[in-house]
């Protein structure tokens, strides 16, 4: 009964999201106050129906409901409940309602906390939402309904992916599909925009704040993601351009772009037009990623074609919004008027060339996604794309928009003094300099790309320091009142230097680890020990250990450090015992910003077994920069400006607060 | 780009109209270099295209050199490779022909039932690495006739059989359906 209710109200989010696709927009573009007042509670509604269909499913997942087809494949009685919760969300169709869910859930927000949106603007933008709801719930509905039935019902399920079942699951995709779907919000603002012809600062004012979220989000999931298949696969990599990955990282490229650009239309009302393809983009670019991980085109071509209502109804999806709205923007783009001029040299112009390498990196990115793809299509040869590709398009990208950062936020609006910036960043340069010689000294000076990368990174994070110190002034009011400044300072302020610090810890993670880790594969038996960096493991043998649907075979490992014990670890093999499938429990040791990494392949029958052991150092910094730039984020979301929902900007504080921000 | 007038349908809220619009053909600096707005515009589309163009480069030249193809036993046995050339060589695991040396050294065949290539490896298998599953190999045919790989790949997910192994294996008839 719950199912079919979770069935019903699915239905009827879709004729919901069919009706609020054609009345507020009709609304808003013949200035019909009652039409438009349909929207927010609309889609208020479909985020209630889209709910209870989520928390049917749950339901069923909770008590095993095996008269569910998608239970019965995902699901299994002696699986922990964490895992059934997660579980959910862990296979096709759960993932797709998680996905609609949290399209609607952005919909609503934005009806509930929009009240400074002009309504013809909040009418249309939930109108557009409304396009991108209608078409997925159809999808779900058509060719991919997690409340299909089973009869008879069977005894048991068939497990959830053993690889799945981990705390990573829980947390990984949520975060992520806040991330990548908030942007659909972002489309929807700019497609209502270009609708009703208008863009100026205040829609890129409205538009901020749920970029930032969405943006905050994404950068949270991709770096659970990247820390989840560090730990779960066993290999020690954190990064594998996969193209699975490479489908959220597009889009955060992109989104990365457009929060910046987005500054400019704020601020200085210029780079409207280019703003909204942005906008436009990094959605379609989360529309891609959808259609190439759901699809199963990466899988396999010929799978695509075999069966392809699936595949076929995301490619229709794709091709119809991405087309569409490109095609409207060349239609209505050239309406919009232009706005502040700036030199080549400002902060502006600081933010174009962001926005041109980040764009033409996204670009790079999506060459080596679908280079394989096409060429199989119109070839039948197969090929990969791997990591020394992108090493070689993406780096070289990087490089210059890393060296060119701290001069941003130090350059004025509209006509900026390089020569000025650069005499306040002589201290940093020289700090720089200073980490480049110890590292290659210490290192020795074959490691010459590692000391550059590392000085590179040593630029970044105290450029992002010393922007934020300059802004107090100490020098010039003394220690109490720079203090005060400094707490006084736009949170937008604090932002930007937490994202740009945050970018330098992982470049400083990234370039540590793989230049300076160490690696070895060797056979121990119990008794015998091996060195890694300083450290001392001491091998005493397996243990066998039952878990609650599967047995662990369980090494141990004492580690020591100049004679002392300082840690154990416990690398696991595992197997699953419903699906027969073995997993790699990784034994992970951290020791300040550094990690002693150990996992167990083959057992053999003498006890020993084979061993691949890392030390990795500052690896830990690869993620930790990835949680202080979203803490940046957070920090930016905050700002009285943005504030989503604040009635009017308090201009008495803001202008106490300096004039730094704005 | 044109300004054309506002469009004809729709009144706008006062509120739209708040946020300064700045417009003008002159520079608002302070006199030491006057740009015009078309100035302006070239130095901005010579950056993008200085960019766009080493970033185009940079992408034939890695499409050129670091792509790796997907070749079977079939297709590389009796064949002389250019020296060095990276391949990935993907197929079943020969039943029977797994030996494990010293320090985790594995060696394998692997085979499309027509042809098998004998494989060594230094390093942990995958979980889901057996005899008689499909397998891709990434390295280097030697000298000494051994596949010598880096890398071995079982896909992790519920698709075990990697997509390019499952191809190359229907093409000789041996495989039928999915797992």
């Amino acid at each position: 009964m719950i199912i079919e209710i979770g069935h019903f109200a699915l239905i009827l989010a879709f004729v919901l999201s069919a009706l609020q696709s054609v009345v507020p927009v009709w609304g808003a573009v013949t200035s019909d106050r009652r039409l438009m007042a349909v929207a927010p509670p609309v889609a208020g509604m479909q985020f209630l129906l889209v709910g209870i269909a989520f928390a049917a499913l749950m339901q069923a997942y909770m008590v095993s409901d095996f008269s569910v087809v998608n239970v019965i494949e995902n699901s299994h009685s002696a699986k922990p409940t964490l895992y059934k919760i997660t579980g959910v969300w862990g296979n096709h169709e759960g993932s797709l309602l998680l996905w609609v869910l949290i399209l609607v859930l952005f919909g609503a927000l934005v009806a509930a906390f929009g009240r400074n949106i002009p309504m013809e603007l909040k009418a249309a933008t939930l109108g557009v939402q409304g396009w991108v709801t209608a078409a997925f719930l159809l999808f779900m509905l058509s060719t991919s309904n997690p409340f299909v039935r089973a009869s008879p019902a069977p005894m048991e399920g068939n497990d959830l992916n053993p690889i799945l079942q981990d705390i990573g699951l829980a947390v990984h995709p949520p975060l992520l599909y806040v991330g990548y779907v908030g942007f659909s919000i972002v489309f929807s603002f700019a497609i209502a925009a270009l609708i009703l012809g208008r863009v100026d600062a205040a829609w890129a004012r409205w538009v901020r704040p749920w970029t930032l979220l969405a943006w905050v989000f994404l950068t949270l999931g991709i770096a659970m993601g990247s820390y989840w298949a560090y730990y779960e696969l066993g290999w020690g990599g954190y990064w594998f351009w996969d193209p699975v990955e490479n489908a959220s990282f597009m889009p955060w490229l992109a989104g990365t772009a457009l929060l910046h650009s987005a500054i400019v239309m704020e601020k200085r009302g210029a780079l409207k037009v280019w703003t909204v393809l942005l906008a436009i983009l990094t959605f379609s670019l989360s529309l891609l990623g959808t259609f190439l991980v759901r699809s199963g085109v990466l899988t396999s071509v010929h799978a695509f074609a075999t069966d392809p209502a699936r595949g076929t109804f995301i490619l229709g999806i794709l091709v119809l919004f991405i087309g569409g709205s490109l095609a409207l923007y060349a239609w209505r783009a050239p309406l919009l008027k232009q706005g502040g001029l700036f030199a080549p040299v400002s902060r502006e112009g600081a933010l174009v060339l962001n926005n041109l390498l980040l764009t033409v990196a996204t670009a790079a990115v999506l060459v080596g996604t679908l280079y394989p793809l096409v060429l199989e299509v119109l070839t039948g040869e197969k090929i990969s794309v791997g990591p020394p590709f992108f090493n070689l398009t993406f780096g070289p990208l990087m490089i210059p928009l890393l060296m060119a950062m701290p001069f941003g936020p130090f350059l004025a609006w509209k006509r900026g003094d390089l020569a000025a910036v650069g005499q306040r960043l002589y201290a940093v340069a020289g700090l720089a300099l200073v980490a480049i010689l110890v590292s290659a000294w210490w290192q020795g000076t074959d490691r010459v790309p590692a000391a550059l990368g590392v000085g590179l990174a040593v630029w970044v994070i105290c450029a992002a320091v010393a922007e934020i110190l300059s802004r107090a002034r100490f020098g010039d009011v003394g220690l109490s009142t720079g203090l005060a400044r400094l707490v006084g300072l736009p949170k937008s302020a604090w932002g930007t230097a937490f994202g740009h610090a945050g970018i330098g810890l992982t470049l400083l993670g990234v370039v540590a680890v793989s230049a300076f880790q160490e690696e070895k594969v060797l056979t121990i038996r119990p008794g015998e020990s091996v060195e890694i960096a300083d450290y001392t493991l001491n091998f005493s043998g397996l243990a066998r250990r039952t878990g609650p649907n599967y047995v662990d075979d369980v090494g141990h490992f004492d580690i020591y450090r100049e004679g002392r014990q300082v840690a154990v670890a416990d690398p696991a093999k595992r197997l699953y015992t419903a699906r027969q499938m073995p997993t790699t429990e990784a034994g992970i040791v951290t020791f300040g910003l550094s990690q002693v990494y150990v996992s167990i392949g083959e057992v053999h029958s003498d006890g020993g077994a084979d061993i691949r052991l890392y030390h990795k150092p500052l690896v830990t910094l690869i993620w930790i920069g990835c949680l202080v730039m979203s803490f940046g984020g957070v920090l930016s979301l905050f700002d009285r400006r943005l504030r989503v929902g604040a009635p009017k900007p308090a201009r008495r504080k803001m202008a106490a607060a300096g004039q730094g921000g704005d | 780009m044109t300004r054309l007038p506002p469009l004809a349908f729709g009144t706008w809220p006062a509120s739209w109209a708040k946020a300064p619009e700045r417009h003008g053909l002159v520079s608002h600096g302070n006199g030491r270099s006057k740009m015009t707005r078309k100035q302006r515009r070239m130095t901005m589309i010579a950056a993008a295209g200085g960019v766009l163009a080493v970033a185009v480069g940079l992408i034939l030249v890695a499409l050129n050199d670091q792509i790796v193809f997907f070749q079977s036993p079939s297709d590389i046995v009796g064949k002389q490779l250019p020296d060095g050339q990276r391949i990935r060589l993907g197929g079943l695991v020969e039943e029977g022909s797994v030996e494990r040396g010293a320090n985790a050294e594995v060696r394998f065949a692997v085979t499309d039932t027509v042809e098998s290539v004998k494989v060594v490896y230094v390093g942990l298998l995958p979980d889901l690495f057996r005899e008689g599953q499909g397998v891709v190999t990434e390295g280097v045919m030697k000298g000494d006739g051994w596949f010598h790989a880096d890398n071995v790949l079982a896909k992790h997910d519920e698709n075990y059989m990697p997509k390019e192994v499952a191809e190359a294996l229907k093409g000789k008839g041996v495989w039928q359906g999915e797992e």
